[in-house]
């Protein structure tokens, strides 16, 4: 054999270890670059629960359950489970050869680290902490739960793919403080970050996890099902500048643009080399919150006086534009997830009447205290809705003092208690991820914890008894029959009310596919 | 002079903590609160304290303005509130690109205003001088961002001979480094183009109009000679120093044309940390701008020597 040709074999061997799919393209067909809807500021997906993290962090690590489309969860790192002991027992045992991207095997210690972490974070796992009475390593593939009562949701709980979602990272990272930031980014998913080619607001590297084993079997759907890489390469560019996205993806510059802005889509849709699609099946939630602790909104006669005035077409439209496939009514829940329903709809979907609602007012006794609106201008869905409520605010003749700021001063003034003369605010809008208001857990507005609840927060303890009782529903039955009750009680006593759930489009050159709906999901996407 | 640059170089210490007191004070009492940035919608407002706490966030204003200064006096600038890298490492990160938008921006203006100057002053009232007081109107009027667009739309889209956005570092190479940087060189570069035609091309009128120019028309000096030689170079201490005033201008036009054409430099850095509220990162870019003005001054000071010999410090 000739020294050249021994070279040229030795040089294609690691080559040959590729997926078919890698092999078939040239070097730079095999790099993704992609546009995400926001800078990649924070790297820990349990400190902070921004999109953009969470959407780097199913890159880079893997989780026990990943949740299919239809909400349920299926295997990924481990390979089964076991319920004893009327399900206060549950032992988990890992899939075999399951490596960290250091080199190091995943180990049930690290798992341990991990979950115990994810728990302080996650409102599931704090619902499932102080039900914990051991959660132990058994050895180096079998963790175990050992519960104070049965919690038929932890198996859901651990495959949830957002808020944060379970991700298991080595002990040694696991064991950071879960209101402190970790400094290393080390997974075990399909992709391996690059820490060193990281540029905050400009860039951000991954490449293929070539030790990743995808589980063999199932659908992809979601997060759950094998995680197949086509990609040896992601490239993360943070384009902020909306036109120079648009541009970079019509030059074939970039491969996808996570979170175009409508008046972008039209301009894509012209173009026969580029795709417009929903991100994801399900569309976002958008809600119209009060401020319970002061009037006029502490008093629920006033609240249920303003739902007459809310037209959810005109508050999607605003978002999304007037073509009816972008956005869709809604209750408490997410359309389209198991939970929703039309109990109480009417409220919301009846006639619209301004002058019912100024009459409701009236009979309420509204006396014309100040009502302060608080909005921003810079991000796009709350200020689009912040506008039409100030218009309908307007029609109803109230004394309407609306701020408009960014969304940080929104987010810092919303945390005021104080009344309207003292700076405080009396109500604001914002929008939700999917997966959120799929159920009664990540449903944060709908608390009715009082001091403890979510911005606004109200007191209704009915709705605190439903969502302890929905946690403890044996069955997906009993758990529907309990959210019917929890709409109703929620349109009764108002924490908030929903204006609508709009479709989040995202566009990518149309030699693109197999692109998971969800969210931003890098596995199983080729270019054909 | 060498005295006198050093006390300058002096001087810049009671201005540079002036400058630190102010934006350390104006971000104490500007609305926003990273801790909320960073807990996300979903948070409680538990949460949001516990960050604010393990952030530092919850402690007293001197405290926190004594510790930023002694780091600083250490030479270490804090840590990012949202990406936990160090802020001297962020900004090495982004020094580059936006160092190389200026350099190039400043060689294209000079190389370009100045000869236009010069030419509309010598054909003062001709067709030539009112183009360039045109474009230099067009320059003043219209804004960076949309120069921007319109370049890109032209040259990266429709014609496809540059790239739309990006940017390329010089040790890849001195032309993939140019093919980046020339649009958003020439977007940045229109109003301080106009700016220093305009400077040159007044200050060219007056000075045309003295004695010695007649003096060096009547020895027969030549046209060339006469008006690089003779008068440009008297009429240079007012150029040089909106040279240098328009280096501010440049600073906050990177800001808008880093957007554009998404070059990752400071401006965007410093863009981003106000909208996130991250305290350090804002502190340390504006303090380093703040230092590079002061400098750049110094040296258009130390520069009038070289044009006028009749300036000494």
């Amino acid at each position: 054999m000739h020294r050249r040709s021994l070279l040229a074999g030795a040089a294609a061997l690691p080559a040959a270890a590729l997926p078919t799919a890698a092999l078939a393209q040239p070097a730079n067909a095999r790099v993704l670059k992609f546009v995400p809807q926001a800078n990649l500021t924070s790297l820990d997906p349990i400190w902070t629960t921004a999109n953009v993290t969470r959407n780097h962090a199913w890159l880079v690590y893997d989780v026990l359950y990943g949740m299919d489309a239809r909400f349920q969860p299926q295997p990924q790192m481990a390979a089964g489970h076991t319920v004893e002991d009327e399900g206060r027992v549950w032992t988990f045992t890992l899939r075999d050869g399951l490596r960290f991207h250091d080199g190091e095997p995943v180990r049930a210690t690290d798992c341990v680290a991990s979950l115990r972490r994810w728990m302080k974070r996650n409102p599931n796992g704090q619902k499932i902490e102080p039900l914990v009475d051991e959660l132990v390593a058994l050895d180096d593939r079998r963790l175990r739960f050992r519960l104070k009562r049965a919690f038929p949701r932890l198996l859901a709980s651990l495959a949830n793919p957002s808020n944060p979602a379970a991700f298991i990272m080595p002990e040694r990272i696991a064991r950071t403080d879960p209101f402190q930031q970790i400094r290393e980014t080390v997974g075990s998913g399909p992709f391996r970050f690059l820490p060193r080619e990281y540029n905050s607001g400009s860039f951000v590297a991954y490449e293929r996890n070539p030790d990743y084993q995808p589980v063999s079997s199932g659908a992809v759907s979601l997060t759950a099902g094998p995680k197949v890489a086509h990609f040896d390469r992601i490239e993360w560019h943070i384009i902020t500048d909306a036109a120079t996205a648009a541009a970079a993806l019509q030059a074939g510059e970039i491969d996808w643009y996570e979170q175009p802005p409508p008046e972008i889509q039209q301009l894509f849709r012209r173009n026969r080399q580029i795709v417009v699609e929903p991100i994801d099946i399900l569309p976002n939630p958008a809600i119209l919150r009060f401020n319970h602790l002061h009037p006029p909104f502490n008093d629920r006669k006033i609240r249920q006086a303003l739902l007459p005035a809310v037209d959810q077409t005109d508050y999607m439209t605003a978002i999304v534009g007037p073509d009816p496939a972008g956005f869709s009514s809604m209750g408490i829940f997410t359309p389209g997830t198991p939970l929703a329903n039309d109990a109480g709809m009417g409220a919301l979907l009846g006639p619209r009447s301004i002058d019912r609602s100024k009459a409701l007012l009236k009979e309420a006794g509204y006396a014309n205290q100040p009502i302060r609106l608080i909005g921003p201008t810079d991000i796009l869905a709350p200020a689009a809705l912040t506008q039409v409520a100030v218009d309908m605010f307007r029609k109803l003749e109230v004394n309407l003092d609306f701020v408009l700021t960014d969304w940080g001063s929104v987010i810092q003034r919303r945390a005021s208690r104080e009344p309207v003369e003292k700076g405080g605010w009396s109500t604001f809008l914002t929008a939700f991820s999917s997966f959120e208001f799929a159920d009664p857990a990540g449903n944060f507005p709908l608390r009715g914890n009082g001091a403890a609840a979510w911005f606004g927060w109200p007191t209704i303890p009915r709705l605190e008894e439903l969502r302890d009782a929905w946690f403890d529903a044996p069955d997906i039955e009993a758990q529907q029959r309990l959210a019917r009750e929890i709409q109703l009680t929620a349109l009764d006593e108002v924490p908030y009310i929903p204006v609508g759930a709009y479709l989040s489009m995202t566009s990518l050159r149309r030699n693109l596919s197999g692109r998971v709906p969800g969210f931003a999901l890098f596995w199983n996407l080729k270019r054909s | 002079m060498f005295a006198y640059a050093v006390r300058r170089v002096l001087a810049t210490i009671p201005v540079m903590a002036i400058v630190a007191l102010f934006v350390f004070s104006l971000l104490y009492i500007a609305p926003g609160d990273p801790a909320a940035v960073i807990a996300g919608d979903q948070a409680t407002p538990q949460d949001v304290e516990r960050i604010r706490a393990s952030l530092g966030l919850d402690r007293p204003f001197l405290i926190r303005f004594g510790e930023w200064v002694w780091n600083i006096l250490n030479g270490d600038m804090g840590v990012s509130i949202f990406t936990n890298l160090p802020v001297t490492t962020m900004i090495q990160q982004r020094i580059e690109p936006t160092v190389s938008l200026m350099v190039l921006t400043l060689c294209l203006a000079v190389s370009i205003a100045v000869p236009m100057g010069v030419i509309a002053a010598w054909k003062q009232g001709s067709w030539i001088d009112r183009a360039v007081m045109g474009f230099a109107v067009l320059g003043f009027s219209v804004p960076v961002f949309v120069v921007g667009y319109v370049l890109a739309y032209i040259f990266a889209l429709e014609l496809d001979w540059l790239p739309v956005q990006g940017y390329t570092a010089f040790r890849e190479g001195f032309f993939p480094w140019l093919e980046n940087l020339i649009l958003p060189s020439i977007a940045l570069g229109g109003v301080y183009i106009a700016l220093i035609a305009r400077i040159t091309r007044a200050t060219m009128l007056e000075v045309l109009q003295q004695d010695y120019i007649r003096t060096a028309r009547a020895k027969g000096a030549g046209q060339r000679n006469i008006l690089f030689l003779h008068a440009l170079k008297n009429a240079a201490v007012p150029i040089v120093t909106v040279i240098g005033i328009g280096i501010a201008l440049l600073i906050g036009g990177a800001v808008v044309t880093e957007s554009v054409f998404a070059i990752p430099g400071l401006g965007r850095l410093t863009v981003d940390a106000i909208l996130r509220r991250d305290y350090p990162v804002i502190q340390g870019v504006v303090l380093l701008f703040s230092f590079v003005y002061v400098l750049v001054n110094l040296l258009i000071d130390l520069a009038y020597t070289l044009f006028d010999p009749r300036i000494r410090y």
